[in-house]
């Protein structure tokens, strides 16, 4: 497999949101507007990166039995350290991601790809595929919010279209999450995944 | 004024229903519910890890972190206690009560990874309750999040029976219904 | 890698120590950074809600068990304000904080929501510039508004499909106001001066401002 497809898979082939649909949680919870959705997915990625890359370090000095318990270690580690950047130099991201920062911890993503990748690849591949599934990941929480946003709140990435008043606000609530995100799956279904 | 208990269960069951308003232990909420019964054991298995959890979680904030003054460690410190909590229960169950571990024992490893269960923990100690409120709060968020699990189960079941497009099968027909469902739970807004 | 005991508890250890290390590092590095962060925010905050000041004093006061902040702004040797640092854990998403300022004479300045996790689109609203919350009491005085939402007999707008939002916003500031009359020392005047003025703002702040009242 050469680099560059690493890094398509993680888009397209693996998208983890609409292929793999795994990290449900902040997918819905954070996507209220472009930027938190871009956000999330830069944060996720970040983490993402550094965990795999530690974990293709380490994975012959781990015991079988306690991998699982050593790679949450790992993660959460980096999580807290993201989750203490952002306090620090983007408090405002921070304050409107909530608590979903922390709750990368227990995105499925991150195990998943540690389980399933970086313990039997490399670091460079690692990272690549970090790099890959991060900015599908990313992409993704991103169309998602600005779909969102400009239906529910009649703007994008916070620029006001002055159609706020005509846009039905259900789509920034709960319900809209689910249903923006179940018609854009459809959407991939029927054209990317073939 | 404190908010009193009956808000919080409240809130916690219908108004801010863990999955359909907080979209917390989503991927569970897929992919388990697809029966009324392991929905029904999921929920009865997440209630219980939770309310463990809350009252650990609790003691180890207020007892450990916050006298060391080494809150930035909550989350590790958190889910190393869920883990091994759940695997604490898994063992106990299976010694005291096979019966109860089989019907709970194959959702016991899903709940570690269930965001809902960490999620509670983190957000009873930013909302800064006491030790009963948290055991309550925790506590009808998991009746709520059982509760959402098993109407949603319910109505896939007969979806199961219905023919869907192509493009909508799986989870995309899945999420529409919960998108639905989460507009009928909006109703119970303005109830506390 | 085989498991042994040893080996598996060696592994762990080092690597939850390791974990720890680095995470305490980076705590060091940035516990600066974020006081640094919250302190201008606090700061921006109190000079949004009050009049231009050049120095500012804190005291601190708890109501309801919830601890409240008072900056007392001064221009030269004249107070010009009172900022208050308010809180209730009554919203819809818990806790929501604010700095609420008032001038000398008790009129509502200018109010900033620091910290809320209130419904997008709804609570949240809260935060925007001339939000029907804020401007149904900014520039009132606050001994003749009763901090009270329509629903609940009151007079005072809410934001559209968040009641629970808006009354604590409102709890909020009436909070603010109390810790405004201690500080200002107005309770005490009022007390003396006119008993029926303050019997009258009193009672209309609920129970615990009523039972203040009398005792005091």
């Amino acid at each position: 497999m050469n680099k560059l497809q690493i890094i398509t898979n993680g888009i397209l082939k693996n998208n983890p949101t609409f292929v793999l649909v795994l990290g449900m949680c902040p997918t819905l919870g954070t996507t209220t507007s472009a930027i938190n959705g871009m956000g999330m997915g830069v944060a996720t990625m970040a983490v993402l990166i550094m965990s795999n890359l530690v974990i293709s370090l380490i994975k012959n000095l781990i015991p079988d039995k306690v991998r699982i318990p050593a790679f949450i270690v790992v993660i959460a580690s980096f999580v807290t350290i993201i989750q203490m950047l952002m306090q620090a130099y983007v408090p405002s991201l921070y304050a409107s991601l909530g608590v979903f920062i922390p709750l990368i911890v227990v995105n499925c993503i991150i195990l998943g790809r540690a389980e399933a990748f970086a313990s039997k690849n490399g670091p460079i591949d690692s990272i690549l595929d970090g790099i890959g599934i991060g900015l599908g990941f990313t992409l993704a929480l991103t169309t998602i919010g600005a779909v969102r946003e400009v239906l529910g709140s009649g703007a994008i990435f916070g620029y006001s279209l002055g159609i706020a008043d005509y846009m039905p606000l259900v789509f920034v609530l709960a319900p809209g999450a689910f249903l923006v995100l179940g018609y854009l799956m459809v959407l991939f279904n029927k054209f990317a995944k073939k | 004024m404190e908010l009193s208990y009956f808000a919080i269960i409240i809130g916690a069951i219908f108004v801010n229903n863990v999955v359909l308003a907080q979209f917390l232990g989503i991927c569970p909420f897929l992919g388990v519910s697809s029966k009324v019964d392991t929905s029904m054991g999921m929920g009865a298995a997440v209630t219980f890890v939770m309310a463990l959890t809350a009252i650990v979680a609790w003691s180890i904030q207020e007892f450990i972190l916050v006298p060391l003054g080494i809150e930035y460690m909550q989350t590790i410190v958190f889910i190393l206690v869920i883990a091994a909590l759940v695997q604490m229960v898994e063992i106990v169950l299976k010694k005291v009560s096979p019966s109860l571990y089989q019907a709970l024992g194959i959702f016991l490893p899903l709940i570690t990874t269930n965001c809902a269960v960490l999620g509670v923990a983190i957000l009873m100690i930013q909302k800064e309750f006491n030790l009963l409120q948290s055991f309550a709060y925790s506590v009808a968020t998991a009746i709520g999040f059982a509760i959402a699990m098993v109407i949603f189960a319910g109505i896939r079941e007969r979806l199961e029976l219905d023919g869907v497009p192509a493009a909508l099968k799986g989870i995309p027909i899945a999420l529409i219904t919960a998108a639905i469902l989460a507009m009928a739970f909006m109703g119970f807004s303005g109830l506390v | 890698m085989k498991s042994t005991l040893f080996n598996m508890v060696a592994v762990l250890f080092s690597i939850t120590l390791i974990a720890s290390a680095g995470v305490g590092a980076v705590n060091m590095i940035t516990a600066d950074a974020i006081a640094e962060t919250k302190a201008a925010a606090t700061k921006a905050a109190v000079a949004n809600v009050l009049p231009e000041f050049d120095s500012n004093e804190q005291s601190e006061q708890t109501i309801d068990d919830m601890p409240i902040v008072v900056y007392t702004a001064k221009k030269g040797d004249k107070t010009v304000g009172y900022a208050v640092e308010s809180m209730t854990k009554n919203g819809f998403g818990g806790v929501i904080r604010m700095m609420v300022g008032f001038t000398t004479d008790g009129k509502i300045n200018n109010v900033n929501v620091l910290e809320q996790a209130e419904t997008p689109g709804l609570g949240t609203k809260m935060c925007d510039e001339g939000n029907a919350l804020l401007s149904s009491i900014q520039g009132k005085n606050s001994w003749e508004v009763e901090f009270k939402v329509k629903k609940d007999g009151g007079e005072l707008d809410a934001l559209t499909a968040a009641t629970i939002s808006s009354r604590a916003y409102y709890e909020a500031v009436a909070r603010a106001y109390q810790a405004f009359l201690v500080a200002s020392g107005a309770k005490d005047k009022a007390d003396g001066v006119s008993g029926a003025t303050a019997a009258k703002s009193a009672s209309k702040e609920g129970n615990t401002a009523q039972e203040g009242g009398q005792n005091e």
